[in-house]
């Protein structure tokens, strides 16, 4: 199974239940002042200093995920901003005009598309090298996917919105190519888009047949969708070319699980089990509560646990307190199965 | 044919505005507007109402908006900001990557004025006042009802809550009633009859006249017929998402003795020439050769709060610009 590249030597228990994050994680605050002098003009800040403060930050949050007994980690996204405007940075193709409100006083820089997009300066291969070096286990990247690149873009260009979905694919697909020679092999595709448009779910398996068709073998491939009615995406969604389904459902207090009990979960299944839009640290009791809801779709082995989605707007401790929380909560679930104090489903070896 | 160039409101805010707010007021859901903000930031509205007028009487637009900048949960604004109506969670915005407080109804929806203060200050900026409001149909989709326990009920107290509003209006030349939960959720069966004559209700409360406008795709066939059934002046038909199904309508059911016309796209940020504006009014008037409409109003598809403050500023010019070839032409 790909899911074993990422058990440790040292997990102790017999069952596996895999602990990540969905990918960003509050910033250090030092950054956020060191950002503002980077770009502020006449400081003395230069592109040398953000990187050194970045690899910094890298260096603490990468440290920090390991501390909390995460069997795979990220970075953090230390060195991303926004998950658009990030991206759209570094291809050729966009341009930026300002800010637009997304909710009350909430805003992003949303770009525009004005030309044919076309692949400029790596992505994400440096930020993945540096982390990857920072610690023996293995590194996750979240990445946006293409779908939610061009819907949350204008679009100037493109006659539709689907033919710029699939250009921004092969784009994706490049950098996915590059961050598997450089040796990462769990990738997480961000659609949160795909939960605004439910009926361009057709268009979002476009994308990924573009990106999976061939992609190494044993590359581990997520995809992360979240704040929506998924009864609108599901079961269509299971078609789709990925090893693994990464879910919100701790914040709607699992109303939507049933979705995915009516129609065969055949995938596996990356479980939000805290909610990141709650300011305090779930007891691990209440995490293992939501860690067997999703026992009921899907057997252990098939089953990854994370929080609902990015923690970056949570304040740090208790950011680290959801994490470590849901690492203790996974290990005493894992060894009560293994002793035989739970009855849960077992998948066949074949699966996979 | 008479071309009147307008917009349906709802205009983002000038980026100093975005900073000053966000500090004055805070980021958090409990943050936003309720109807009862202090000084300084009813100052700071008055000052960017001002401002969003300036923009429109610049331009060169034949109607001016208040501008609606106030409305952080947009079109449910009227009632988030009513004392009898709770907001709870952020709900989707259609279907945007846009969010708005869930309005629940605890109680009645009395008299609130709200809309009519804000009118009352843009009117000392313009001659040509254009009010805005979300129908009845659609402030009731957006909202929740905790209250009046049936959906019809609900529908004929929205309507009357908006009917009210509307007569504390001071002089205004049209009212928008901005509808996208008629195409976006579509009455079913008898509730069309009745969103009919919910929005019969609200335009019968101004002697302004009455633009339903309808966006994001056409109308079914069913829900257009009935909405014809209202006592409305005009209808606003989305060409930007839609044009064939639109056309269609008009062809097939006919349509009110004016008409809206969203051709300029309210969400994407590529600017609309004015010989485009003015090629695709004459495209539509060629393939509607038997009607004959009193006012042609123009406009963009939907509310404008969706693009940067550069580029909602060059669709207005575009608009203006097509208003003074009009005269040119008249």
């Amino acid at each position: 199974m790909k899911r074993d590249q990422f058990r440790r030597p040292a997990h102790e228990n017999e069952t596996f239940i895999m602990t990540t994050v969905v990918g960003s994680y509050p910033k250090p605050k030092w950054l956020h002042r060191v950002r503002d002098l980077w770009e502020a003009e006449g400081e003395r800040f230069d592109d040398d200093d953000w990187r050194e403060a970045t690899d910094d930050a890298a260096r603490l949050i990468t440290a920090e995920h390991e501390r909390a007994g995460l069997d795979v980690l990220v970075d953090g996204e230390v060195r991303r901003n926004e998950m658009v405007e990030f991206f759209a940075h570094r291809i050729d193709g966009y341009e930026f005009n300002g800010p637009v409100k997304v909710w009350g006083h909430n805003y992003f820089d949303k770009p525009s598309v004005v030309n044919e997009v076309e692949y400029d300066e790596n992505w994400l291969v440096e930020e993945y090298e540096f982390a990857a070096d920072l610690t023996e286990r293995p590194v996750k990247v979240p990445i946006t996917g293409p779908y939610t690149l061009a819907n949350w873009s204008f679009n100037e260009a493109y006659d539709t919105e689907e033919e710029l979905a699939y250009d921004l694919a092969d784009l994706v697909n490049e950098e996915i190519e590059k961050l598997v020679d450089a040796g990462a092999r769990y990738i997480q595709i961000d659609e949160p888009a795909l939960a605004t448009t439910p009926d361009d779910h057709a268009i979002v398996g476009e994308c990924l047949e573009r990106i999976a068709e061939d992609i190494h073998e044993d590359v581990y491939l997520g995809l992360h969708v979240c704040y929506g009615d998924y009864s609108r995406i599901y079961p269509e969604i299971l078609d789709y070319p990925v090893d693994e389904y990464d879910l919100e459902l701790a914040n709607g207090d699992y109303e939507q699980l049933d979705v995915f009990k009516e129609t065969e979960f055949t995938g596996n299944l990356a479980l939000g089990v805290t909610d990141v839009h709650v300011a305090e640290v779930e007891s691990v009791a209440e995490i293992k509560e939501n860690i067997l809801k999703g026992l009921e779709v899907v057997p252990a082995d098939r089953l990854t646990i994370s929080p609902d989605c990015g923690l970056k707007l949570l304040p740090r401790e208790v950011a680290y307190g959801k994490m470590a929380n849901m690492v203790q909560a996974a290990r005493e679930l894992e060894a009560e199965i293994d002793r035989g104090e739970i009855e849960v489903a077992r998948t066949p070896a074949s699966a996979d | 044919m008479t071309v009147v160039t307008t917009t349906p409101g709802l205009y983002p805010l000038p980026d100093w505005a975005k900073e000053t707010l966000s500090s004055l007021k805070g980021h958090q859901k409990h943050d936003l507007i309720g109807g009862d903000e202090g000084e300084e930031i009813l100052d700071t509205y008055g000052e960017i109402r001002e401002e969003l007028i300036g923009d429109q009487r610049e331009a060169g637009l034949d109607l001016v908006s208040e501008g609606q900048a106030r409305w952080d949960d947009m079109l449910a604004h009227p009632l988030a900001v009513h004392e009898n109506v709770d907001t709870r969670g952020i709900v989707r915005y259609y279907d945007n990557n846009n969010f708005y407080r869930d309005p629940v109804v605890t109680g009645e929806l009395t008299e609130s004025g709200d809309v009519a203060r804000e009118l009352e200050s843009a009117a000392e900026f313009t001659d040509s006042l254009q009010a805005v409001l979300p129908g009845p149909y659609s402030l009731s989709d957006l909202a929740t009802d905790e209250y009046y326990g049936d959906s019809a009920a609900f529908l004929d107290a929205t309507a009357d809550f908006l009917a009210n509003e509307a007569a504390m209006f001071p002089d205004h030349d049209t009212l928008f009633l901005l509808e996208p939960s008629l195409v976006e959720h579509p009455p079913e069966d008898d509730e069309n009859e009745r969103a009919s004559e919910a929005i019969s209700r609200v335009a019968s409360a101004t002697d302004a006249e009455v633009v339903v406008h309808t966006y994001w795709g056409a109308l079914s066939e069913k829900v257009h017929a009935h909405l014809l059934d209202a006592a409305i002046d005009a209808v606003g038909y989305d060409f930007v998402s839609e044009v064939d199904d639109n056309l269609y309508n008009i062809q097939e059911y006919g349509t009110t003795d004016s008409i809206a016309l969203g051709l300029l796209d309210g969400q994407n940020t590529l600017v609309e020439s004015p010989e485009t504006i003015t090629e695709r009014i004459e495209w539509i008037g060629e393939r509607l050769p038997a009607h004959e409409f009193d006012t042609t109003y123009v406009s963009t598809n939907t509310e404008l709060f969706y693009l940067p403050e550069n580029k909602y500023k060059a669709k207005l010019a575009a608009l203006g610009e097509v208003a003074a070839r009009e005269e040119v032409t008249a």
